[in-house]
């Protein structure tokens, strides 16, 4: 392990230094004394689970929170940060993981919000001056394409240019890879070098070990807000820096239980989909889900994944295909029509197909409302009469937070303030109690730590092992490679092949993200067909 | 029937000119992430403290034995009606964007205390005058019709144009300067993106509170201007009870007809002013009066209806109004 | 004893989300922002030359003073209340229903139709259900409208529900001037409901009362034991998860709607049958907007609002006592119950966040 400050020459000089760094919301602590160092001209690597500070605690370069406690020196001058516009002026610029961009405005119009200038806005002049910008560091982007109209990538270039624009040359990019495809993120790690050649000095937040052993010169770990320690990239390994990130030696495979019985559960055949815009959202999309395995679904976001998961559901308009879900029926199992139906007409017709929607607390559970009424959302019409009942609910909520550990003050509890693993727990536990036949889970564990994540990894594993269909939407291809038995892959809305994990690399997948064989397309639709 | 549609024409325009006021103030206020219901309070502010100005400076300068400077008066009238929609638009940014009170409530909120504001006021100055408040001549003089060299004589468009009182091209430049503003203007373009999305105006180094604060007093002024229309050219300078009663929420109304765009906004404020006077110059047979005051309303609600249907991603409202912005929000 | 110093400058005041606060504390943070209301409503009075305790006993007294003053108190109260439930139900599925104005005056029209051409050949009881029905039926479906549209295509009900206050208010004036124009009058008014078809008094009040306070129990119950309570619930916190949770959005929307609306409907038919005995522009007289703030200030709890409901009736019954007392106009209720609303607004801020003063150390259990 490194020590702070080694083999620091009069020559190296520290862009930022934040010294004792102190932030809490509420009872959380979401820094606690951190410190934390980056050089001129260096590619630091801040890496550390989900909620492990790290987005909070660059929050505070760029001005968006105020430290409790703690003082950040920049260019070795000690500084307040109160507003992201005092952060530009020391030339600090973050890129969100949330893009900040305005919809209705375009890309130029984006770039110099709120920067100082004559009292009109000479558009020619700002579109001309933003194209050359893009060209020195190679991006390629019109600046009169607005927002809306823009695909992830272009919006995270415009996010970087607006940055670059009010001249930073210190960067912090806050999980940039999470939305882009393998080869995105290559091109993007190109700028980076471009901009490190360029004298920039650049905070990377992530949590993939892999990117920053390609991409970093030195990681700085944090642990539970806490403060960890500092290793030279060149010096170090997967296995030390996993072990510094979660405070104990792991191994971060994922298991894959073989079953070997496999039923068909559910055959989906030419789903096609519209999105707001009348374009295809999903186009021609067949595949067959088997009980016993995990079917794993790749693909950039906005692919079609949100609308495949909720035509499903139910819970999405069709403009053709069909769904057919096998339900057993005194020891037959006939198919089921169920597209086009809403969920409560699924439900009535014997389906226990279970969902964990992407949107937690806007769609799978009600943020406000108690684990009892929670628990009760998808079967509270089951009694009969006009009054709820709220009694079973309650012994299944008390059961699901015993078995699944969940840390909660009580039923009572508005499940908005549980913590992001908590909340999933609590919406997969009410899915599972249901016994489903078919579940389909879309980013089960984005934003949840590592321990949660194999607990809910496990959740799957177990239910795979009972029979059921598991329909898991990812998006770290690492993790669906390792848990999936097989692996589709959609692009544009189409599925552009369903491939054997165990057989194919991640860049061949990373192709298949973006850019869908025709040929290849066919022949999967022809595998279904029966 | 020519000449009854010119009147009907300067009807509507001089009609329109306080929704026109009204809806400016609105659509300055939402650009900015704040939908303010309290339009009609913060007009029936303006409508009684513009009165009140020029009343208590008539009675000033009269007890003192000079006699009224009506352009002066309408100056204080202008002045008093804006301060006052200001302090109405102050209160209400006061609670939602420090206080983080809820935007719909507390407009309501401003709405019965600025009514309850004006009628008080009318009527408790109006106790102390003797019966009701009217200003002089020289006040009402000064908000009748121009009469502007050369253009004026023009042959029917001078009559059609350029005879109206002077708060109607008030109304009108500030439309325009208001079209640029959005348009052209950095301050504007900054505005724009804290209305649609603040958290990004924020990291861009937009000063969010101070933006919202200052769009929403200034609209919250011209509100009050509005309403000092109402009392010093509609009701002629004198304080009639309820005067301003239901022209706010029709300049609210005219804030989604226009979608937005003061440049629309004049011509929806001319379609709107026409429909409110239209039973004075429009008789269909069997048609009562009454059902002609249902017209601005009804045409309301079938724009809503439309432009709901067909929804557009950029003639719409700004997307933060309504929710209030906390930058440490978790 | 020495003192940590904070080295870094902290902006002066700063503020941060609370855990919750105690019930205790945060109705103790209520408590002084209506005294401190009071204090300024005392304070404009002072300022109009008055003394602010005379003019708050005159209200008090004005109000409950006399069993007169008190069933007149109660008059008001009555429509207050309901429309403030009827309310309550569309804002519990954060559906702005702005409309109970005009709610209220289509169920008074409908009422009097029966009322006005009906009365002499049917007896009472027929008479008044009928009454009763129809103008829950048309208020009703007069809320229903916007709930159709909003349905179906996402109309803004804020600016929808009111834009039809004003249609109703229009027609209300059309049928003054003309179809119904009682016979033989030189003034655009309606004739009065024959005494026979009245609502009976108990204690001197129409039996609205009565209903009002079971309507307060049974509308308790319905939001907090009920599965469509349950419903307007999950609808109110996200459409989404509604759908998700195989609730039809739609169906919520309408029905939940329906019932908004026709209990304001049934203030019309009370306010027509049992207080105005005819319909003027004024029958809702503002009720739809101030039960808006008193379904609010009451947290849409009906219980709650029982209690808002009687006090601001109570200020403006009071505020007539003051007018002929002190000479001071009547409209002063609205400036009050806008300069309490104001505070009371205002204090739910304190309740939920923390201010921190700089250097100043949080210490929070």
């Amino acid at each position: 392990m490194a020590k702070e400050g080694e083999d620091l020459g009069e020559t190296e000089k520290l862009a930022i230094k934040m010294n004792k760094i102190t932030k809490t919301f509420g009872k959380v602590v979401a820094n606690k004394d951190v410190n934390l160092e980056l050089r001129e001209g260096e590619i630091l690597a801040l890496l550390g689970e989900n909620g492990s500070g790290k987005t909070t605690l660059m929050n505070m370069l760029s001005g968006i929170y105020f430290p409790d406690h703690g003082e950040i020196y920049v260019h070795g001058k000690e500084v307040t940060i109160r507003s992201p516009k005092y952060a530009f002026s020391l030339g600090i610029g973050m890129i969100h993981q949330h893009f900040k961009l305005v919809d209705v405005l375009t890309a130029a119009e984006n770039i110099i919000l709120g920067l100082d200038g004559k009292v009109t806005v000479n558009r020619k002049e700002v579109n001309k001056k933003v194209s050359e910008l893009a060209q020195k560091y190679g991006f390629d982007l019109d600046p009169t394409k607005k927002i809306y109209n823009m695909a992830v990538s272009e919006k995270q270039t415009v996010e970087i240019l607006k940055v670059l624009y009010r001249g930073a040359d210190i960067l912090i990019l806050d999980e940039p890879t999470a939305v882009l495809t393998p080869q995105e993120t290559d091109k993007l790690f190109n700028v980076l070098r471009n901009m490190k050649e360029d004298g920039k000095s650049i905070i990377i937040i992530t949590h993939k070990l892999n990117e920053v052993m390609a991409i970093s010169d030195r990681v700085a770990i944090l642990r539970k807000g806490e403060y960890i320690g500092v290793v030279n990239t060149p010096e170090t390994d997967q296995a030390q820096l996993t072990e510094m990130m979660v405070g104990r030696p792991i191994s971060l495979k994922i298991d894959r239980p073989e079953v070997e019985e496999k039923e068909e559960r559910l055959q989906v055949i030419g789903l096609t989909c519209l999105n707001g815009e009348g374009v295809k959202a999903l186009d021609n999309v067949s595949f067959t889900a088997y009980g016993g395995e995990i079917l794993g679904v790749a693909g950039i976001a906005g692919s079609g994944q949100k609308e495949l998961c909720e035509a499903i559901a139910g819970l999405y308009p069709s403009i053709g295909g069909s769904v057919l879900y096998s339900v057993e029926h005194e020891g037959t199992y006939i198919k089921e029509r169920i597209l086009g139906l809403k969920p409560d007409e699924i439900s009535r017709k014997g389906i226990a197909m279970a969902y964990v929607p992407e949107d937690r607390l806007g769609m799978g559970l009600v943020a406000g409302m108690d684990m009892t009424d929670n628990v009760m959302l998808r079967s509270y019409k089951e009694n009969k009469g006009i009054f709820v009942d709220r009694k079973a609910p309650k012994a299944l909520s008390e059961k699901l937070i015993e078995e699944l550990e969940i840390v909660t003050p009580g039923v009572g509890t508005p499940v908005g303030r549980l913590s992001g693993g908590n909340v999933q727990k609590v919406l997969l536990g009410r899915e599972i109690a249901c016994s489903p036949s078919v579940l389909i889970v879309a980013y089960p564990v984005r934003g949840l730590d590592i321990n949660s994540s194999y607990r809910i990894y496990d959740l799957l594993n177990e239910q795979k092992k009972k029979g059921v269909a598991v329909i898991f939407i990812g998006e770290d291809l690492d993790v669906l490679m390792e848990i999936s038995d097989r692996l589709m892959v959609l692009c544009g809305g189409k599925v552009s092949g369903i491939v054997d994990p165990k057989e194919v690399t991640k860049e061949e997948i990373g192709l298949m993200m973006i850019h869908v064989d025709n040929q290849a397309a066919d022949d999967v639709s022809g595998e279904v067909d029966v | 029937m020519l000449s009854t549609l010119n009147s009907l024409f300067i009807a509507a325009v001089l009609a329109g000119t306080p929704l026109l006021l009204g809806a400016l103030g609105e659509i300055l206020t939402e650009k900015s992430g704040n939908l303010n219901l309290g339009v009609e309070g913060m007009m029936f502010m303006g409508a009684i403290t513009g009165l009140a100005g020029s009343y208590y400076y008539e009675q000033g300068v009269m007890a003192s034995g000079g006699s009224p400077n009506g352009v002066l008066s309408a100056m204080i009238a202008l002045i008093c009606s804006f301060l006052a929609g200001t302090l109405g638009a102050l209160i209400y940014s006061f609670l939602t964007i420090t206080l983080r009170a809820n935007q719909n409530v507390t407009g309501l909120t401003l709405t019965i205390f600025g009514t309850g504001f004006g009628n008080f006021f009318g009527e408790y100055i109006g106790q102390k005058a003797g019966g009701y408040v009217a200003v002089g001549d020289a006040t009402k003089a000064a908000f009748t019709n121009l009469k502007i060299p050369v253009l004026s004589e023009i042959p029917v468009l001078g009559k059609l144009l350029f005879q109206y009182n002077w708060l109607v091209y008030f109304a009108i430049i500030l439309a325009v300067a208001m079209t640029w503003f959005f348009n052209k203007s950095r301050v504007g373009l900054n505005l724009r993106a804290v209305g649609e999305s603040p958290a990004t105006a924020d990291a861009a180094g937009i000063d969010i509170t101070r933006y919202k604060y200052i769009a929403t007093v200034i609209g919250g002024g011209i509100c009050g201007i509005g309403g000092m229309y109402m009392s010093m050219v509609t009701t002629k300078g004198v304080w009639v009870h309820g005067c301003v009663s239901g022209y706010g929420w029709l300049a609210v109304a005219l804030v989604i007809f226009a979608t937005w765009s003061p440049a629309r906004g004049m011509l929806v404020a001319l379609v709107f002013g026409g429909l409110t006077i239209m039973r004075m110059y429009v008789n269909i047979p069997g048609l009562p009066a009454q059902i002609y005051d249902m017209l601005p309303y009804v045409a309301t609600i079938l724009v809503l209806i439309i432009t709901s249907m067909r929804e557009s991603k950029e003639h719409a409202q700004p997307k933060s109004c309504g929710i209030n912005y906390f930058r440490e929000e978790r | 004893m020495s003192v940590q110093k904070v080295k870094v400058k902290e902006p002066l005041l700063r503020m941060a989300k609370r855990d919750t606060m105690s019930n205790q504390k945060s109705w103790t943070v209520r408590g002084i922002a209506f005294l401190l209301s009071l204090i300024t409503g005392g304070l404009v009075i002072l300022a109009l030359g008055h003394n602010p305790i005379a003019v708050y006993k005159s209200m008090v007294v004005g109000a409950w003073g006399s069993p007169t003053v008190i069933r007149e108190t109660v008059k008001i109260a009555v429509p207050l209340l309901i429309t403030a439930i009827g309310i309550s139900f569309a804002f519990k599925m954060k559906f702005w229903n702005i409309g109970g104005e005009g709610q209220i005056i289509v169920g008074a029209v409908a009422a009097g139709y029966f009322g006005l051409f009906t009365a002499h050949i049917l007896p009472k009881l027929p008479l008044v259900i009928l009454m009763l029905l129809a103008g829950m039926l048309a208020g009703g479906l007069y809320g229903l409208l916007p709930a159709l549209c909003k349905a179906k295509w996402g109309t803004n009900e804020t600016l929808f529900t009111l834009m039809l206050n004003y249609i109703a208010l229009a027609f209300v004036k059309y049928l003054m001037n003309g179809p119904w124009k009682a016979p033989g009058s030189s003034f655009p008014k309606i004739a009065m409901l024959a005494p026979g078809a009245r609502l009976t008094k108990v204690f001197g009040v129409h039996w609205g009362w009565i209903l009002a306070l079971v309507l307060v129990v049974v509308s308790s119950v319905y939001l907090s034991k009920t599965k469509q309570g349950y419903e307007i619930a999950v609808v109110g916190e996200s459409n989404n998860t509604a759908r998700y949770a195989g609730i039809n959005v739609s169906k919520v929307f309408i029905r939940t709607m329906f019932i908004s609306g026709a209990l304001c409907g049934l203030v019309g038919m009370l306010q027509f049958s049992g207080a105005d005995y005819t319909i003027t522009e004024g029958i809702a007289g503002g009720v739809g907007f101030t039960a808006i703030t008193v379904a609010w200030l009451a947290k849409m709890n009906p219980y709650g609002m029982l209690v808002v409901s009687v006090f601001i009736a109570m200020l403006e019954r009071g505020s007539n006592a003051i007018q002929t007392q002190f000479k001071i106009p009547a409209s002063a209720s609205e400036l009050l119950i806008g300069i309490i609303l104001f505070f009371m607004l205002g204090c739910e801020f304190f309740i939920s966040y923390r201010l921190i003063v700089r250097g100043k150390e949080e210490t929070h259990a």
